[in-house]
């Protein structure tokens, strides 16, 4: 070291210093990286059901044909999936825009002792997909044959 | 590089290069937020909320891109000991600070109506947050050091230390279930329609300019700082 310049010297304690920290850093991100994430995925919910009662959130995509109204036209039920596992949810409340099948969701609530996850609220996730309305891309034209083929249907 | 880092040098190229870089950021920034506002497509699915994005994602990337700025002139000023990397980092702080805080605040504006929400307690948002802190905590140690004394070397390690926070704020929506969506850009490619990706980039290239030229202002003034202190000590010396 002593025949290091002053200059290099400072150079390679910094160096030792950001990388340990970064070392730290990452080390703590790791123990964090379950504790951390903001909800359950289905797989997890599955596999380690959180107490009953314990307020937890649980992520994952509408299932795509799964959401229908309860007969008492309030309570809507859906399933919540990962592609490992799926969860069925309940729950009666005002539904976020983006809230469609197919698309993500966090719900906030309870897993019932029946495994039916009853939601209070409900979130909208979206994916880092970002894409036109279809119908605006169209020209006039295009737009003509929807509808007429829409009034054709009907 | 070391031409640059003489302070003469460097204050005879900030003059003309300070206006330009504010006009042509503020003709981009401009431009972008009137195609953002009347001319680009709604979102399939988040509809008009969508146009935010060319405001709020420039902004995050500054936000973070102005603390790694700090932490690139701490290192030059601990290593190198360049009189201009202590100034150049001072400078950076509050641009910095205002985009986070744009950031966030749009941010929440389009969580309201994307997500069903205002704020949630997630990776991304937090860290985000935690930056924001990081930013008052640098500027209030950085003028606690010139109003007080002491060794422009403290606040330097405080912006060194601090950078951790940046890949954390990059990767919380990968390593943890986040209710943020994941990036859309990477070195592979994209996933934005090119209606939404262009007119990003350049919004970014925008605000960058932005970015450069307060920067560039705020190291001149500071500079200007420092010589009438200097002057006003030499004229106190010659008196007494």
């Amino acid at each position: 070291m002593s025949s290091l310049k002053p200059k290099h010297q400072r150079l390679v304690l910094v160096v030792i210093a950001l990388l340990a920290l970064v070392a730290a850093g990452v080390l703590a991100a790791w123990a964090l990286r379950n504790q951390a994430s903001y909800f359950y995925v289905p797989a997890q919910m599955v596999a380690e059901p959180p107490a009953p009662e314990r307020a937890v959130r649980l992520g994952g995509m509408v299932q795509e044909g799964s959401l229908e109204t309860l007969a008492d036209g309030v309570t809507i039920a859906f399933v919540v999936g990962d592609g490992e596992a799926t969860v069925p949810v309940r729950f009666a409340g005002i539904v976020p825009d983006l809230f469609v099948e197919g698309s993500g969701v966090v719900a906030e609530g309870r897993l019932g002792a029946d495994g039916v996850f009853v939601a209070d609220n409900l979130l909208a996730k979206h994916d880092e997909n970002y894409v036109p309305r279809e119908l605006q891309e169209m020209t006039e034209h295009q737009k003509r044959e929807v509808v007429a083929e829409t009034e054709e249907t009907r | 590089m070391h031409a640059f880092a003489n302070p003469k040098r460097f204050l005879s190229l900030a003059r003309w290069l300070t206006p330009l870089l504010l006009a042509g950021g503020l003709l981009l920034v401009t431009a972008t937020s009137v195609y953002g506002l009347f001319y680009a497509p709604a979102e399939r699915l988040q509809g008009d909320s969508v146009r935010i994005l060319f405001i709020h994602v420039p902004t995050a990337w500054l936000g973070m891109g102005g603390w790694s700025a700090i932490a690139i002139a701490s290192l030059v000023e601990l290593v190198w000991r360049h009189p201009l990397a202590a100034i150049a980092a001072r400078a950076a702080a509050l641009p910095g600070a205002v985009f986070t805080a744009i950031c966030l605040a749009t941010g929440s504006l389009w969580g309201r109506p994307a997500w069903g929400t205002w704020w949630v307690w997630d990776g991304r948002l937090t860290s985000m947050l935690v930056l924001l802190f990081l930013y008052f905590g640098y500027m209030a140690l950085a003028q606690a050091v010139t109003r007080e004394g002491g060794s422009s070397r403290i606040p330097a390690i405080f912006g060194l230390v601090g950078v951790i926070n940046i890949p954390i704020i990059h990767y919380s929506v990968l390593w943890w279930y986040s209710i943020h969506q994941p990036p859309s850009l990477s070195m592979g490619g994209s996933a934005m329609a090119p209606e939404f990706l262009y007119p990003l980039l350049l919004a970014t290239l925008g605000f960058s300019l932005l970015f450069g030229g307060v920067v560039l202002a705020r190291m001149r003034a500071l500079l200007a700082d420092i010589q009438a202190e200097t002057r006003l000590r030499r004229k106190a010396m010659e008196a007494a």
